[in-house]
């Protein structure tokens, strides 16, 4: 039996009971996104600063004159949670060092979703990443611009079909492979990428206390399963998050230093990809013959994954 | 005592900024403000100014940065020019309706296309409706002057508000000039510490930068505008608070002889050194010429302006940027819908000149008064024209 199996038991007592992302938000049904969100206010606590992206997110969050967040947030735009957060880091740190503000460490995390992270926000996030900051980035995967209406973005899984790259009569959607974020972080030469997703409540919860507890930036891409864009009922947000992980789609695992490590929580045999292509409206038009080919990537790509795992394990120099 | 000395402007403002207990700096280089970001990072990189000094990947992210230290009540500040100055621009409105008192540098220069280096003001134009306060020098010792007052401008209590201040590129920041450097025990009795209403801190948990839809903007709108022309009382009060401790006096608008004259030029930023030169040159002549310097950009010194030019015959606006397709000059638009009211009021002409760092000697400014003298049928009255362009 694994550990998620035994959340019930588990949960009470490895999860801060205290909500800093309130009820009371404007999220859509079954949003494993506000899920994800919500645990990581949990895993970090209330010594945390946020700067969020312009996405749904902040506006679910946000509508003035009332705030679901209980910890200190800033939104300023579309493409810089990552460069704010820095700026937040640096102001921190000066006051502190000053002896301007309380005496006490204080985590900046800068959050966006896959556009604002891996597109428009690109930028800024490698800067950001690349000056060292003392902070957290965390890019909330739903695998297009839902906040505008499903638009495909660089997250865009293969196949897929969104309202900017639909499948059509000459058109199977999304023409190209899902941009690989983590490994472009790991190219960065960063303490800490780890792959998360609310699925796996305690998984993430570790991840993300061990990316608090690293002096230096850390990027955490966490896989939110969207029901209102990849066309699935709500109640499936979290079996859907825990299929794409079975079936090796979006597999979980961290990097330290360079070294990797697949989370516990991997299956010893994937499951095939069209278990968790079937129950997405997104995918339902693609034929044996795509899916055999996105599988066979799918296949590849994790046994890359095991490879470095293998050979970059920690204790290997 | 401060101390005389001279030295590059770009570099006496980054002295200048060292002076005032800034926490953060965040800087992107571009030519011509990058010797106020090289030289600003030696007195960090020498433990002469304490502070963070963060070397982001671009202007937008420069604008960011200072954006999200000065939400945690940090002292920020930033400098930039031209194509950065554009880069930055989706941030501005957000740093002023967040009510943030950052300290911005503009080394003016022309915005491409072509790509240009050199001077004028098509930079900070597209920003004229940003909320920010924006402030014009003509000289060195203006650009230490009004570096060091902008921080206590931006941050007091009735203003809340972002101020940039417009150095000219190259015919300011890169010439040498004499000036009188203020000491740091001058500096600290007249710079208090930066209090911020809120600040982005687990000890007060607060939401900053939140969503707000039609039934809250226009409220929000109508508070930035009213703390913007609000904050020009306190640019007075500061100047005058800075006069009598330095004895450098400033006003919103300054003036050269305009007392009796009958045409006034009216300049704005480093071109007006070489005006007053062609006005004691015309008045030798015994042309009753005159001179008006608008310091004072944003807010518009509405007021100021009407007192000044409503007795004289003829205006003469220079403007170093253009609204294309438009009425002419943008500070020639804003002169005339100040003066549109008045029973009592001047003809109005306007010289688009000096742009992408074009050269506009003493003769040109002559040259204009005379045209404008010469235009006995009023012709080309409320119309611009290009100065000294090739046709």
């Amino acid at each position: 039996m694994s550990i998620v199996e035994n959340f019930d038991l588990f949960a009470p007592r490895l999860i801060n009971k205290k909500e800093l992302l309130s009820p009371g938000h404007r999220a859509c049904s079954g949003c494993a996104e506000v899920l994800a969100v919500r645990l990581m206010a949990k895993a970090l606590g209330e010594n945390t600063v946020i700067a969020s992206a312009t996405g749904c997110m902040e506006i679910i969050s946000s509508m003035f004159p009332t705030t679901a967040w209980r910890v200190p947030w800033v939104h300023v735009a579309f493409e810089n949670a990552a460069s704010v957060a820095s700026g937040i880091e640096a102001g921190i740190k000066a006051l502190r060092k000053k002896g301007k503000i309380d005496d006490r460490y204080v985590k900046v995390v800068g959050m966006g979703g896959d556009g604002a992270t891996m597109d428009i926000g690109f930028q800024a996030l490698s800067g950001a990443m690349e000056r060292g900051h003392d902070m957290i980035y965390v890019c909330f995967d739903n695998e297009a611009y839902m906040n505008t209406g499903i638009q495909r973005s660089s997250a865009t899984p293969m196949g897929a079909s969104t309202t900017t790259a639909p499948a059509g009569k000459v058109s199977i959607g999304q023409k190209t492979w899902k941009k690989n974020m983590p490994e472009i972080l790991v190219a960065h030469g960063i303490p800490y990428v780890a792959t998360v997703c609310p699925s796996y409540p305690l998984d993430f919860i570790r991840k993300m206390e061990k990316a608090k507890s690293i002096k230096g930036p850390s990027y955490i891409h966490c896989f939110s399963v969207c029901p209102t864009g990849w066309r699935c009922p709500s109640h499936q947000a979290v079996s859907m998050g825990r299929l794409a992980v079975e079936t090796g789609v979006f597999p979980l695992y961290e990097v330290e230093d360079g070294h990797y490590r697949l989370s516990p929580d991997m299956p010893k045999k994937l499951k095939p990809i069209k278990d968790y292509f079937k129950g997405q409206g997104r995918f339902r038009h693609l034929g044996p013959e795509e899916i055999d080919k996105i599988q066979e990537k799918v296949t590849t790509e994790f046994n890359k994954l095991k490879e470095k795992a293998k050979f970059l394990k920690t204790g290997n120099v | 005592m401060g101390k005389r000395m001279g030295m590059e402007v770009a570099m006496a403002v980054a002295e200048a900024v060292g002076l005032c207990n800034i926490d953060m700096a965040a800087v992107y280089p571009i030519t011509p403000q990058s010797h106020i970001a090289e030289h600003l990072s030696d007195l960090v990189a020498n433990g002469e100014v304490d502070a963070e000094f963060v070397t982001v990947e671009s202007e937008h992210s420069a604008m960011s940065a200072v954006i999200g230290a000065s939400g945690t009540g940090a002292r920020s500040y930033t400098a930039t020019s031209s194509q950065g100055l554009m880069y930055m621009h989706e941030l501005l409105p957000i740093a002023s309706a967040m009510r943030l008192p950052i300290t911005m540098a503009i080394a003016n220069r022309a915005v491409s296309g072509p790509l240009n280096i050199l001077n004028d003001h098509s930079d900070i134009m597209p920003q004229r409706d940003s909320g920010w306060i924006s402030i014009f020098v003509e000289n060195g010792q203006e650009a230490i002057d009004m570096s060091i007052i902008a921080f206590k401008i931006a941050e007091h209590q009735d203003v809340m508000l972002p101020v940039n201040i417009n150095i000219d590129g190259f015919q300011l920041t890169h010439m040498v000039e004499p000036f009188e450097m203020p000491s740091q025990e001058e500096v600290n009795k007249f710079l208090p510490p930066f209090v911020p209403h809120a600040t982005l801190h687990p000890a007060k948990p607060v939401t900053m930068g939140a969503f707000a839809m039609s039934d809250y903007f226009p409220e929000i709108m109508k508070a930035k505008d009213e703390a913007l022309k609000n904050s020009k009382k306190v640019v007075v009060d500061v100047f005058n608070e800075w006069g009598k401790m330095f004895g450098r006096n400033y006003k919103l608008v300054e003036t050269y002889k305009t007392d009796d004259a009958e045409v006034i030029m009216l300049t704005m930023g480093s071109m007006g050194e070489t005006a007053q030169m062609a006005i004691d040159q015309l008045r030798a002549k015994g042309i009753k010429a005159g001179l008006v310097k608008l310091r004072l950009w944003r807010p518009f010194p509405f007021e100021e302006i009407k007192a000044v030019i409503k007795n004289a015959k003829k205006l003469i606006v220079t403007d170093r940027a253009i609204s294309f397709g438009g009425p002419g000059g943008p500070v020639f638009s804003e002169i005339k819908s100040a003066m549109y009211a008045e029973t009592q009021r001047p003809l109005i002409y306007n010289y688009i000149y000096g742009l992408g760092g074009r050269d506009v000697p003493v003769g040109d400014f002559i040259g204009m008064f005379e045209r404008v003298i010469a235009d006995t049928a009023n012709q080309l009255a409320d119309t611009y024209e290009f100065w000294g362009v090739r046709e």
